[in-house]
């Protein structure tokens, strides 16, 4: 049992590390709570299962972050960007993109459950727990890809420029980071995140054009657990929940339908005790 | 006038009528359209029209709620299907344990959602911002979990159905809907353009500063969450009777969402948008089963098209082009009118020619 929620828990905190981090990482730079976020996961599973159907497993799984990402941009330069003044607005604009991403692949798919084939057929065994093979290739790919990050935003000038603007804008903009250039990178780099995630999802999950819904709370209150604008806390975040669900469906028998429910009880007591968030700065003095 | 009788005498009325109503394009639109929400009966009947009627009305005032606590104090709220579901599950309870009438019930879950309300508050105290909106949004969530865990007591996945009407008939139901919204929306109203309503928008925009000026704004936020759970109460309370079903829909995500979509797309703070961007929305999500398939699509594509162009609302984009403020004395004018109808000042001045350097 525990071997179960150690593995399990580690796999699927690698995926909602991913999520969580292009999201904060969207939130922190461009100011934009992207409610579509997880719709772009979804719109690259559903991409991949389309591609697939052309092509081999590499250039599909290229040709469909590339579209994500492209989606992603085009959404900011045309919708985003220009509201960025009406917070209300950017939010329910954000909810009629993952609307629309939702009802495209309804048209284009249907609402039946659709399933890429596995990568890597088969289970092994780890600590006595059978764990298929596809998921240990998710967990790998999901590090990997979130180590990448890592350094592209410690190592690199860009990076430099795309976490000062998230740690201060005003700041930021006085040292001379274009705000909007970072803006445009961190929406790129957050939607290639949800891509990515979605992708290494996809052979593993069933798709259907309304799987963005759960995993959208899960990353939101991950994000919010470990302090908005918080790079590392949204990884930490993503982990304590991850650890969460799957402790919950593993003790609790039936209890599959709380995984949700609990993960936000823990959210809403930490915040209680905490209101800036794991990691998060103070807003105190923020007006 | 000279006493406080001539107030209800007929001419005054005529001339309050002239002067302050029909001055103003949007207090036109708003008088014709209480007058088409009590005269429509008279005109059809069909039942279908009136079931849209009566439940966009329930959940227009289900969004003016909604504003009056994020659009005013901007405390943004993810969750206020919350108070919605659990008015209505206990109307539907206590209905079920007690035998009461819904006229009873429905008050007692409205209030039972103020308290909710309080509670949901609390945390208001010390969380703010995108941080509130997600402890509000847990609140629902946790509720839902609750529901299934006690499928005996709330009927599960099912919910609760057979709940006592409203009225005898669609007719009196439509009427009795129709009038505790207006009166409901009424108070709202007169709340938000009260001094306690400008508190609100001060809160929004500084606490500190409303803080420092000896405000106490713990109350002030509290009260704002009281009053907007007690109406999204009314209205959740409403709606599982008039639909006779108390179900985990209520409490779903998307029914926390759309009372956000309907007064964003409205217009925020004003109470009028959010009932203006409901009464545009629901019909239209409605009229467009036509096409089943493309429903959500065109909506979607509509709601990203209108405030791409319109980012503060349908209603506020409308009015700019209807009316204009006075530059002189901020009082507001027909766009028909040359001269400000207050003080008398040209409206519609040249422009300065630049001057160039």
């Amino acid at each position: 049992m525990l071997a179960a929620i150690l593995v399990n828990g580690l796999v699927l905190s690698g995926i909602y590390g991913m999520l969580a981090l292009g999201f904060a990482l969207t939130y922190g730079v461009a100011r934009i709570l992207n409610l579509a976020h997880t719709a772009f996961y979804m719109a690259a599973a559903y991409a991949l299962f389309f591609f697939l159907g052309l092509m081999g497993f590499a250039p599909a799984a290229l040709l469909s972050a590339l579209l994500v990402l492209g989606l992603a941009l085009l959404a900011y330069w045309f919708f985003l960007e220009p509201l960025k003044e009406y917070e209300a607005t950017v939010l329910i604009v954000t909810i009629a993109l993952a609307l629309l991403l939702q009802e495209v692949a309804l048209l284009l798919f249907g609402g039946h459950f659709r399933s890429v084939p596995a990568l890597l057929p088969g289970f092994v065994e780890i600590l006595g727990v059978r764990v298929a093979q596809q998921a240990l290739l998710a967990l790998l790919f999901a590090g990997g890809v979130l180590l990448l990050a890592w350094a592209f935003l410690k190592g690199t000038r860009l990076g430099l420029s795309i976490r000062a603007a998230a740690q201060d804008q005003e700041a930021a903009e006085l040292l001379g980071i274009s705000l909007s250039r970072a803006g445009y990178w961190a929406v790129g780099l957050g939607a290639l995140l949800a891509a990515l995630a979605g992708l290494a999802v996809a052979p593993m999950a069933t798709l259907e054009p309304h799987m963005w819904m759960p995993p959208l709370l899960v990353v939101l209150a991950a994000v919010v657990l470990g302090g908005l604008g918080s790079l590392p806390g949204a990884l930490l975040g993503a982990l304590v929940l991850a650890f969460a669900e799957v402790t919950v469906v593993n003790l609790v028998p039936g209890g599959a339908f709380l995984r949700t429910a609990v993960a936000l009880l823990i959210l809403v007591l930490v915040l209680v005790l905490r209101p800036e968030g794991l990691f998060g700065a103070s807003f105190a003095e923020e007006r | 006038m000279t006493g406080p009788l001539r107030v209800w005498s007929l001419p005054w009325a005529l001339l309050y009528l002239r002067h302050e109503v029909l001055a103003l394009p949007g207090r036109t639109l708003a008088l014709l359209f209480v007058l088409f929400l009590l005269l429509f009966p008279l005109f059809s009947q069909d039942p279908y029209w009136l079931r849209i009627l009566t439940l966009t009305a329930i959940f227009a005032l289900y969004a003016a709620s909604w504003d009056l606590l994020s659009g005013y104090t901007g405390q943004v709220s993810l969750g206020h299907a919350f108070f919605f579901g659990l008015s209505g599950y206990t109307s539907a309870i206590l209905g079920r344990e007690t035998g009461l009438s819904p006229a009873l019930t429905i008050p007692l879950g409205a209030l039972l959602a103020t308290l909710a309300g309080v509670l949901v508050g609390l945390p208001s105290l010390r969380v703010r911002g995108p941080y509130l909106s997600l402890v509000t949004l847990a609140f629902p969530i946790i509720a839902t979990g609750l529901i299934f865990l006690f499928p005996r007591f709330t009927g599960g996945e099912l919910g609760l159905s057979g709940l006592p009407r409203l009225g005898q008939s669609r007719l009196e139901e439509y009427y009795l809907v129709v009038v505790i919204f207006l009166i409901s929306l009424l108070i709202l109203w007169k709340l938000a353009s009260s001094r306690i309503g400008l508190l609100f928008h001060a809160v929004r925009e500084d606490e500190a500063a409303v803080r420092m000026v000896g405000v106490n704004t713990v109350r002030l936020k509290l009260l704002a969450f009281a009053v907007s759970a007690l109406f999204a109460g009314i209205a959740g309370g409403l709606h599982a009777h008039y639909l006779r079903v108390a179900g985990p829909d209520s409490l779903s995500l998307f029914n926390s969402i759309q009372p956000v979509i309907w007064s964003v797309f409205g217009g925020i703070a004003t109470i009028y948008g959010p009932v203006a961007g409901t009464f545009l929305l629901f019909p239209i999500l409605e009229i467009l089963r036509v096409t089943e398939e493309l429903r959500m699509l065109a909506f979607a594509l509509l709601i990203l098209l209108v405030m791409r162009f319109l980012p503060q609302g349908v209603v506020r984009g409308v009015l700019d082009r209807l009316e204009e403020v006075c530059p002189r004395c901020k009082v507001r004018n027909a766009f028909t009118r040359r001269h400000c109808r207050a003080c008398g000042v040209e409206l519609h001045l040249p422009a300065a020619k630049e001057v160039k350097p």
